[in-house]
């Protein structure tokens, strides 16, 4: 961990930070979990101390694991070239994370995908409606529980009528 | 005039508004404005009036935030924004989603003055095909065919950061060979795309023979893709563990002539546009995006880099050893949508130094991994090896095992940063694929370029960031 590293995580008892590598490659970045109570205070400090690009939001669904939704943000230091991924957990039912659109303007759309996709509920958003699938869309396409369908194959040869 | 421009009169309630209560926030008023009718459900709510368009609905401005904040007011801003004296002349068109300058299926909601654009909200989902849900029930050999379509003007760059994040969870080292004809063909998938976006850019502001021109050079560039991968477009040739094939005998020669062709083509281009007096006119300081702009949105790859922000991942957070190429970052200035233009032109000329060189130090050797757990043995080996034929037989039922655990790769593509994020709970698919795509940010930028502007430069500032939709919208 560099100095950089843990000056962000410093404040925050509860960060887990865990260094991984780019195949082939020597660039390294930084997966930190956080409990989603420190979410925007880890956003506005990460913003402070130089992590002030904004890449990505999304969410993973965890499907029976115990909190299920996972909301990782991406972040980019271009001074230090740092990258960090930084992720919390939040349960099922009533899956809310607040909302950074206050700290990067840039969250805005990805949060409203997450919303759209996942399901994830962001407060204080401040246009939180669906981006990608239709409006009267019903469900959450990205969840694990969400029926993907199929087309009924019919196999002639098998069928009574012949 | 239809109904929407008056409602956005002095916050004249309409019948929906009446019914927000004096303590609602205005999110909470947001967030209720549209209880739409679901279809299948007994209650339905009719929309408020005729020319409502549920949650799209560019709405008064008091209620709509979230468009404020992108016209510029928080963050350093160039944008000068008057008090605006509201009269009659005030219109909400909608320019795309069939628009052709919109490249696709995006939609603007334009909210115009006169000829000057107030307010941009950009909507996107057209088209919108799951494939983020595809992947989850694809193999990891299948996957790559699936992301190859995402951004379908740069499907190498897709493919390389698929193969890289799943190679990333396999530990998997590849053979330089097959690294550097990763690079070479990346490389020559930049000079295309952005070919094809100046030549575009030119079609969209008025300089038509721009478009032949730069179609004529990009042909080159596809032509030598079909040699090399059999197909124009959608090659699925980089693959986990390497790539399919090596490359076709000759190849030296063709790209060799091809950097000639496309180097002259690009000089031609130079003197076509940049004393071009209308080209000139129809650009410079219009859709201007400031460095702190690109840095809260996200926006990477050249418009970042016209903007002065010197960000490229290739020097950066370097993959496939791109690093141990000489070649330069081309920046620009004042991030208007001739620099981007400039920007684009300079970097074909030095993704075709990356691939002067590669033809110069290619190594011998294998073109992928010879680990038989994740690639296919040689066809031949299937005749003669019992493992061959096993290992053959388990790779295309199963597929590939791969261990638990997430790990996220970036390429730069060359609409900008191109992002896999996989998490895998073991087994031949991934439980996740998560893909960061450029023009999904891009798209988001568009309100801070094209507020307090012409409707004529919301065309150009849209020309030259270059949005590809089936990247937004995946």
């Amino acid at each position: 961990m560099n100095e950089l590293i843990a000056t962000l995580v410093e404040p925050f008892d509860a960060a887990e930070v865990e260094l991984r590598s780019y195949a082939s490659s020597e660039t390294t970045y930084h997966a930190i979990t956080i409990p989603v109570s420190d979410w925007v205070g880890f956003a506005l400090h990460a913003h402070e101390i130089g992590f002030d690009t904004f890449i990505d939001l999304f969410a993973v669904d965890h499907f029976t694991e115990a909190p299920r939704f996972e909301v990782t943000l991406n972040l980019l230091s271009m001074t230090a070239k740092e990258r960090i991924l930084v992720s919390t957990r939040v349960p099922y039912d009533g899956a809310t994370v607040p909302t950074i659109t206050d700290v990067f303007q840039g969250a805005n759309f990805y949060e409203r995908e997450a919303y759209d996709l996942l399901g994830v509920d962001f407060p204080g958003h401040p246009d939180l409606t669906r981006i990608l699938m239709p409006d009267d869309w019903v469900g959450h396409p990205l969840r694990k529980d969400y029926d993907i369908g199929e087309v009924p194959v019919e196999f002639k040869a098998g069928s009574a009528d012949l | 005039m239809s109904d929407a421009p008056e409602n956005m009169e002095a916050g004249e309630p309409n019948g929906d508004l009446e019914t927000v209560q004096p303590e609602q926030t205005v999110e909470e008023a947001r967030r209720t404005q549209h209880e739409i009718w679901v279809s299948g459900t007994e209650e339905r709510m009719p929309f408020a009036h005729a020319t409502d368009e549920g949650s799209q609905e560019l709405l008064p401005s008091d209620l709509d935030p979230a468009l404020d904040i992108q016209r510029g007011v928080a963050v350093d801003d160039d944008y000068v924004v008057p008090e605006r004296v509201i009269d009659d002349e005030r219109q909400i068109i909608n320019m795309g989603p069939q628009h052709p300058s919109t490249h696709g299926v995006l939609r603007l909601h334009l909210e115009l003055e006169g000829e000057t654009v107030v307010r941009v909200k950009p909507i996107i989902g057209y088209l919108h095909t799951g494939m983020e849900k595809t992947a989850e029930t694809l193999s990891y050999s299948q996957g790559s065919t699936n992301v190859t379509r995402m951004d379908y003007l740069a499907p190498f760059h897709n493919e390389l950061a698929f193969s890289l994040a799943t190679e990333q969870l396999l530990g998997l080292e590849v053979p330089a060979r097959a690294s550097a004809i990763r690079i070479l063909m990346t490389e020559l998938n930049r000079v295309s795309s952005h070919l094809l976006s100046t030549a575009t850019m030119g079609m969209d502001i008025g300089a038509l023979s721009m478009m032949i021109y730069g179609w004529r050079e990009r042909e080159i560039c596809l032509d030598f893709f079909e040699k090399t991968t059999g197909l124009r477009m959608n090659h699925n040739y980089i693959r986990v563990g390497g790539v399919a094939a090596d490359l076709p005998d000759g190849w030296e020669e063709d790209v060799v002539v091809l950097i000639k062709k496309v180097n002259d083509g690009v000089d031609e281009y130079e003197e076509i546009l940049n004393e071009n007096p209308i080209f000139l006119d129809r650009t410079l300081g219009v859709g201007v995006l400031t460095p702190a702009e690109v840095k809260q949105y996200g926006v990477t790859g050249p418009v970042a880099r016209a903007s002065g922000v010197d960000w490229d991942l290739r020097k950066a957070a370097p993959y496939c050893g791109v690093d141990q190429y000489q070649f330069d970052v081309p920046l620009g200035k004042h991030g208007d949508s001739f620099d981007r233009y400039k920007v684009r032109i300079d970097e074909i000329r030095q993704s075709l130094r990356i691939a002067e060189q590669i033809v110069a130090t290619i190594p011998s050797g294998d073109y992928r991994s010879t680990d038989a757990k994740v690639t296919p043995p040689p066809r031949a080996r299937i005749n003669e090896s019992m493992e061959a034929l096993i290992h053959h037989f388990k790779l295309f039922t199963e597929g590939a095992n791969v261990p638990p655990g997430t790990a996220y790769q970036s390429v730069e593509g060359p609409r900008g940063e191109i992002g896999a994020y996989i998490v895998s709970k073991g087994g031949a698919r991934p439980w996740r694929l998560r893909w960061r795509a450029p023009s999904f940010a891009a798209v988001q930028a568009l309100p801070a370029m094209m507020t307090d502007s012409l409707i004529a430069d919301v065309i150009a500032a849209l020309a030259s960031t270059d949005p590809v939709l089936g990247d937004v919208d995946r």
